[in-house]
């Protein structure tokens, strides 16, 4: 329980230069007031996909996929089969002609794969006995096929029938598969990325070939992204974030995220930890086409594709290393993390540089009298000359384990699941008490009064 | 010789001709009497009252002592003090208005059982300063003359508007001994009779084996004095065995007779065993007693006899010891002539119900003057108490205990029967009362369609009955005969009287009769168009009813016209009485009135009558209810609206005392378990133990003075940790501070009186006031750990060093409540203070929670700033709250809503329920 509380005066933020890093117990502009906890698992909870406007999936190591109801909560299906950890799993929307009918694929550690329908909870398709489990699924619509990426790759038709493999020689095996403009694959294996492309064969059966290996990473490579049509992104283990074009596999841009470099410039700061290498892996990126998210180790890191320059970043943004992050608008982003947080950040103009604070700062052991919180602060950028900072504008605590994803329902609420074998769904307190407003008159209304 | 005591009317100033009811005006129900006691010092009344409180007596008319005393409740000579029971039992049994007329009827060749109706009558000794709710009832003995044993239960009073307004629970549960009472007696009733039978058989067969030697000693002897005298007595005991088994096929018979009395439920399984006792021993009588076939084996020594030969001699001989063989019993021979009735000794109250029944009917009538204790305003404040809580169930939930599932049983409409025996309560909770309408008919009904919704199941009864050959058709004689017999069955009964009693009895109620006649045409029967179809039809029926069991031979004239009426009543009763049925609460007690009528026709007839004569009694069901007593002038002081508040849940009382017993019964065990177990509730349960509560509310609120933030936390759904060493204290508090909890649920699963392990948020999601063990050690550590994790999330009190850490509150709303400066010193004063302010904050929650314009725009231009700003406005400027309290209702208000919805949402269960919290930052408060 260590907290770093201001003593003496009242923290002026226009005159701070260091942000607050433990925002307290008062924020205004969290509107997550509500929470509802979701048990069903049985061990950590590692995946929620989006079904439709108000379902998720989770998925995790019990071999569990659930279905929810995000707005209330309910649990709709529990889709048994799997054996052993769920691995990675998909939504696979069939658009045939008017209606189209979102499945689940799964897979698992058991070495098989299922399609799911989350309206029935029917297994409806499954393949068991594969050669190797698969890491990661890719679903191309365009197609009509999916793509399963483990020891091999495999391109599956809609129907789960084998339509061509390819071994491949590493070790880790494929960890990350995006699709590419021209029936292209990237895929992502220890310190590659290989392209393959996919053929129509005279007999209309599908081939895929190895085109190119891309080999500029230094260490392993942990997220691959798409960005947009025309770029995809990629980060590494040893911090390096590389700017691909789709087209001709080119680097546009390369930036190594070296937290030591702006440290050496910083004063007064407090470290928790010593830096270790996990401090600068890339553990996830995210983007809207304009940005690109990359959590770094337990700091978060945004990069702007226009100008191809770090547009803010915080070093220190959470306790533990960083899982997942979202943008959720140009401005609004959203992290979790190991130590059990969900935080909200918001991407500020720094104001004015003025003189640096006082660090009038002890610490207590008791939680009393808690009134300002700040966190060790972190440094000041003056190298970069327009840079903004990051500034925390809220927190989510519930969860007693490492929150390893969310999802955003928007206005509908978040829902995020950690290794504490329980999801929470958070929501707009407000707006849920007025739609129970709603409910109640409507029901008023049915019942003929009271 | 005996004055005519005063008897009491217990009726309502009627309402005709009033001006319509204020709709402002709080229903009567709810409404204290303004000036209750204005005519006197409360205490003068009892003053001259020999009884230092009430008791319940029970009294026989004895045919060989008259009027005695046999018993008090309670048993102790204290509390009657100097109070002369003799002489009171002389007055009570001297109003018995049962129709106990008994002997043979006209045509009918067995004497008969009269089916009594208990009779209700409230009578005051003013000299005495005694009052009385008397019940009456009959029992069966063999030995008695005309087989019924009057009696009486008592429940005496020096308080006499106790038992006028308390009149409808009375009645509820002397109703339920009285038929606990009946229940033991008919069983033992059906045993003597059986043994009489097996009797009077041995006397038959030794009879006519004595004629057979005679037979056999030759003509000579046949005309003897001896032999005449021999055959006569042989003739009486046939004619005796005949008229015991119609006794016992008569008693047999009881449960199928519809009963008009409302308050008459008995338990299924009870009616069922003992019908099906009776059956069997039917079964076997209906064999044994045929003269001439004793036995399945008589059958052979009949046939011998038929042959003239000596054979019979053997098998009478045969079937004695094959009877012996049987039972333990030893028939006896009967003498012809039976003793004098002052020889022999009457049965005790014991003796004629069986033992267990009369045991349970004494415990139950010690529960019932338990829960008659008191003075009448507080049995009044605790019935308005609950009748206006079950009328909360919006918000009810929030604060107040539990009413318990007796109170929703008797809501659904259901009687829940007293079982001497204890059947299982599964099988009587489905069981309907008699679907007896308590309420008058809508001024607008046609007199055609009466209330009585006995048909169905009457008819259903009869055609069992006569399926089993027992009782004949009901309409079998034409209107006119009816006529004619009614009045031949009316000489005789005048004839037949000779007690006292009786007679007065009589004429009392042929007064009554003349005075209605006189003063108050029926306008039902005026209303009536089919002139077979008037008043009178009743007493005829019920001749007839006398009639049916001789009247075999005129079985099938039945008339045409009178079945389809009658089955026409049936169709539009049914309809009508669902009506009635449906909105028990609007029962108004102006249609009480004309009851007059049908009551004197009630004890006039035989109370056996089932089916469709009846039909035509529109005031029939009303009757019974009400007994003759209505028929006395009005008294202005009864009409108060109190009847009527005890009308309006007619079968709610009862339950009520049920609960309340069961509950304080309860409590004891609930204490010892919420301590037992770490896991336990820790939950406020009952009423005493929240007034017990109240106390430890009260202690807190003056030792810290914080405890309005505390409070604050708790009624604005802030879960509140008590953190602690000590279990006992943290357990205390945390008692104390469960009073706060709003909705605590039914066993109080809100609160968590004793944790020892680190809580985590699914538990903050779930109790609202958790008492946690402070330990030093790393289970301590991980303990602080989740306390500093979660708490933006709760209030920490910290019991050992006193201090609480949570958001600031500056409002006023809890200043009232929680000043620990209050002038209040005991603990239930502090808890009914507390009510009052709870109940007041639920009010607002419930008036905020359901006024449309607060939550919902008015018209589709209104943005949600708009409705925003309206409740704001509501909340600060009309309830006159900050924001801080403000939060309090808004939580409140939440609660409303969610329970509001919840039936809705039942089918997902599964769902979690919401957890809503905000973010404030927290000071500490220190002492």
């Amino acid at each position: 329980m260590l907290r770093w509380i201001l003593g003496g005066r009242e923290a002026q933020g226009s005159a701070e230069k260091s942000s607050v890093l433990c925002i307290g117990e008062e924020q205004p502009k969290n509107w997550f007031t509500e929470l509802q906890v979701l048990k069903g698992h049985f061990d950590i909870v590692r995946f929620l996909v989006q079904i439709d406007d108000f379902r998720c999936a989770s998925a995790g190591d019990d071999g569990l996929v659930l279905v929810w109801n995000v707005e209330t909560g309910e649990r709709l299906q529990e889709l048994r089969g799997h054996s052993q950890q769920i691995t990675a799993i998909t939504t696979f929307t069939c658009n045939n002609g008017l209606t189209s009918h979102t499945s689940l694929i799964t897979a698992s550690s058991d070495r098989s794969l299922s399609l799911w329908d989350p309206d029935t909870g029917n297994r409806v398709q499954t393949i068991s006995d594969l050669q190797s489990s698969v890491k990661c699924l890719l679903v191309l619509e365009r197609l009509c096929v999916w793509v399963s990426g483990g020891e091999e790759l495999c391109v599956w038709n809609k129907d789960f029938q084998l339509q061509c493999h390819r071994q491949n020689h590493s070790d880790t095996g494929i960890t990350a598969l995006i699709e590419l403009p021209k029936n292209c694959i990237a895929a992502a294996m220890d310190k590659e990325i290989v392209i393959y492309r996919l053929t129509y064969c005279t007999d209309s059966s599908l081939s895929v070939a190895e085109i190119r290996c891309l080999s500029d990473h230094q260490d392993r490579i942990r997220a691959l992204i798409n960005v947009n049509d025309g770029l995809f992104a990629s980060g590494s283990h040893a911090g390096e974030l590389i700017l691909w074009d789709a087209i001709d596999w080119n680097i546009l841009a390369y930036e190594h995220i070296l937290w030591e470099e702006s440290q050496a410039c910083t004063q007064a700061e407090i470290r928790l930890a010593a830096p270790k290498p996990s401090e600068m892996s890339i553990q996830h990126l995210t983007t809207n086409g304009r940005h690109i998210l990359a959590a770094v180790g337990s700091g978060l890191y945004v990069y702007s594709i226009l100008t191809k320059t770090v547009v803010a970043y915080r070093k220190v943004a959470h306790d533990s290393n960083v899982l997942h992050t979202m943008l959720l608008s140009d401005s609004e982003l959203m992290s979790c993390s190991e130590d059990g947080s969900v935080r909200m950040w918001e991407i500020q103009d720094l104001p004015l540089p003025a003189e640096p604070a006082s660090p009038g700062l002890f610490g207590m052991w008791t939680f009393g009298r808690s009134n300002k919180q700040t966190g060790p602060a972190s440094k000041k950028v003056m190298d970069v000359p327009n840079i903004r900072t990051l500034e925390l504008t809220g927190d989510l605590i519930g969860h007693s384990g490492a929150v390893q994803m969310f999802v955003s329902f928007r206005e509908n609420g978040l829902v995020t699941c950690s290794t504490d074998h329980l999801l929470i769904l958070w929501k707009n307190g407000e707006r849920q008490s007025h739609l129970r407003s709603l409910a109640l008159f409507q029901k008023l209304e049915e019942n003929g009064g009271l | 010789m005996i004055g005519s005591p005063d008897v009491v009317a217990f009726t309502k100033e009627d309402e005709y001709g009033q001006t319509p009811p204020d709709p402002w005006a709080l229903p009567d129900e709810f409404s204290i009497p303004l000036h209750p006691l204005a005519d006197s010092n409360p205490w003068a009344k009892t003053s001259y009252a020999k009884f230092t409180k009430d008791f319940i007596l029970i009294s026989e008319f004895s045919e060989q002592v008259g009027p005695q005393p046999l018993l008090t409740i309670p048993d102790d000579p204290k509390v009657c003090g100097t109070f002369d029971l003799n002489y009171f039992s002389l007055r009570i049994m001297s109003v018995d208005y049962q129709a106990s007329f008994v002997g043979h009827p006209p045509g009918s060749g067995y004497p008969r059982l009269s089916f009594v109706e208990d009779s209700r009558v409230v009578l005051g000794d003013s000299k005495e300063g005694a009052f009385a709710y008397v019940h009456h009832l009959t029992l069966y003995d063999l030995e008695a003359r005309g087989f019924v044993r009057p009696f009486c239960m008592a429940y005496v009073s020096a308080d006499e508007r106790k038992i006028m307004l308390q009149f409808q629970e009375l009645s509820l549960r002397f109703s339920q001994a009285s038929e606990s009472l009946k229940a033991g007696n008919r069983r033992a009733f059906a045993k003597e009779l059986q043994r009489k039978l097996r009797d009077l058989e041995y006397t038959h067969s030794v009879l006519q084996r004595e004629e057979g030697l005679q037979r056999e000693a030759g003509p000579q002897c046949m005309y003897s004095a001896h032999a005449v005298e021999k055959a006569n007595e042989l003739a009486n005991v046939e004619k005796s065995i005949y008229e015991h088994r119609d006794l016992l096929r008569q008693i047999s018979s009881y449960h199928r007779r519809p009963r008009r009395d409302p308050h008459v439920v008995s338990c299924q399984k009870c009616i069922n065993e003992c019908l099906s006792e009776c059956e069997q021993l039917l079964d076997k009588y209906a064999k044994l007693a045929k003269p001439f076939s004793y036995t399945a084996k008589g059958d052979t020594g009949q046939k011998g006899r038929a042959d003239g030969d000596g054979g019979e001699k053997e098998g009478d001989e045969e079937d004695d010891e094959g009877v012996k063989r049987r039972s333990s019993y030893t028939p006896q021979l009967i003498k012809g002539k039976s003793a004098k009735c002052f020889d022999k000794r009457l049965k005790t109250l014991q003796e004629l119900c069986d033992v267990t029944f009369y045991e349970a009917t004494v415990e139950l009538l010690k529960k019932t003057e338990r829960s008659f204790r008191g003075d009448l305003c507080y049995l009044y404040t605790r019935r308005l108490d609950r009748a206006l809580r079950r009328k909360l169930k919006i918000t009810n939930f929030l604060f107040e205990e539990d009413l318990g599932d007796d109170e929703d049983e008797d809501e659904g409409g259901t009687l829940r029967p007293f079982c001497a025996v204890n059947h299982a309560v599964d099988n009587c909770t489905l069981l309907k009362p008699l679907p007896i309408v308590l309420g008058p008919e809508p001024p607008e009904l046609d007199a055609l369609e009466p209330p009585g919704p006995l048909d169905s199941a009457s008819g259903t009864s009869h055609t069992q009955g006569s399926e089993l050959g027992l009782v004949e058709s009901h309409l079998e004689s034409s209107p006119s005969d009816q006529t004619l017999e009614t009045q031949e069955s009316s000489e005789e009964t005048k004839g037949s009287f000779s007690s006292d009693k009786s007679e007065m009895g009589l004429a009392e109620r042929q007064q009554n009769l003349e005075s209605r006649k006189s003063e108050a045409p029926d306008p039902d029967s005026d209303l009536t168009p089919d002139p077979d179809h008037n008043p009178d039809l009743e007493r005829e029926s019920s001749s007839e009813e006398m009639e049916t069991t001789a009247g075999d031979d005129e079985g099938d004239d039945t008339p045409v016209s009178l079945l389809e009426v009658a089955s026409e009543l049936e169709a539009s009763r049914e309809d009508e009485c669902e009506g009635l049925t449906d909105a028990p609460c609007d029962i108004e007690p102006e249609l009480l009135v004309p009851l007059d009528t049908a009551c004197c026709m009630a004890q006039e007839g035989f109370l056996y009558e089932a089916s469709a004569p009846e039909a035509v009694q529109p005031c029939q069901a009303l009757v019974v209810n009400e007994e003759p007593h209505a028929l006395i002038p009005l008294q202005d002081d009864y009409t108060v609206g109190s009847p009527a508040a005890g009308l309006e849940l007619p079968v709610g009382h009862l339950g009520d005392a049920v609960s309340r017993t069961s509950a304080e019964d309860g409590s004891d065990c609930t204490m010892s378990a919420s301590t037992g177990s770490d896991l336990g509730y820790g939950g406020v349960v009952t009423l005493r133990q929240r007034k017990k509560a109240g106390q430890g509310a009260l202690r807190f609120v003056r030792q810290y003075p914080f405890a309005m933030q505390a409070l604050w936390c708790l009624l604005s759904g802030r879960t509140l940790v008590v953190l602690g060493a000590d279990e006992g204290r943290v357990r205390r508090l945390v008692a104390a501070l469960a009073l706060f909890v709003p909705a605590p649920g039914k066993c109080g699963d809100r609160v968590q009186a004793w944790l020892s392990c680190p809580f985590t948020l699914t538990d903050l999601q779930r109790w609202k006031l958790i008492g946690l063990q402070r330990v030093a050690s790393p289970v301590g550590s991980s303990m602080l750990y989740s306390l500093s994790r979660y708490s933006r999330y709760i209030s920490i009190l910290d019991a050992d060093q006193k201090t609480l850490r949570c958001p600031p509150y500056r409002g006023q709303l809890l200043a009232n409540i929680a000043d620990h400066r209050t002038s209040i010193r005991r603990g239930s004063t502090y808890f009914l203070h507390l009510q009052s302010t709870l109940c007041q904050l639920a009010a607002e929650a419930f008036l905020f929670t359901f006024t449309h314009h607060l939550h919902l725009p008015v018209s589709s231009t209104e943005g949600p700033e708009v409705v925003q700003g309206r409740r704001l406005c509501f909340l600060q400027e009309q309830l006159g709250l900050g924001e801080e309290d403000s939060q309090i209702l808004l939580y409140l208000s939440q609660l409303i809503t969610q329970q509001y919805l919840q039936p809705a949402t039942g089918s997902s269960a599964a769902a979690a329920t919401c957890f809503s919290f905000n973010y404030t930052t927290s000071v500490l408060y220190k002492i």
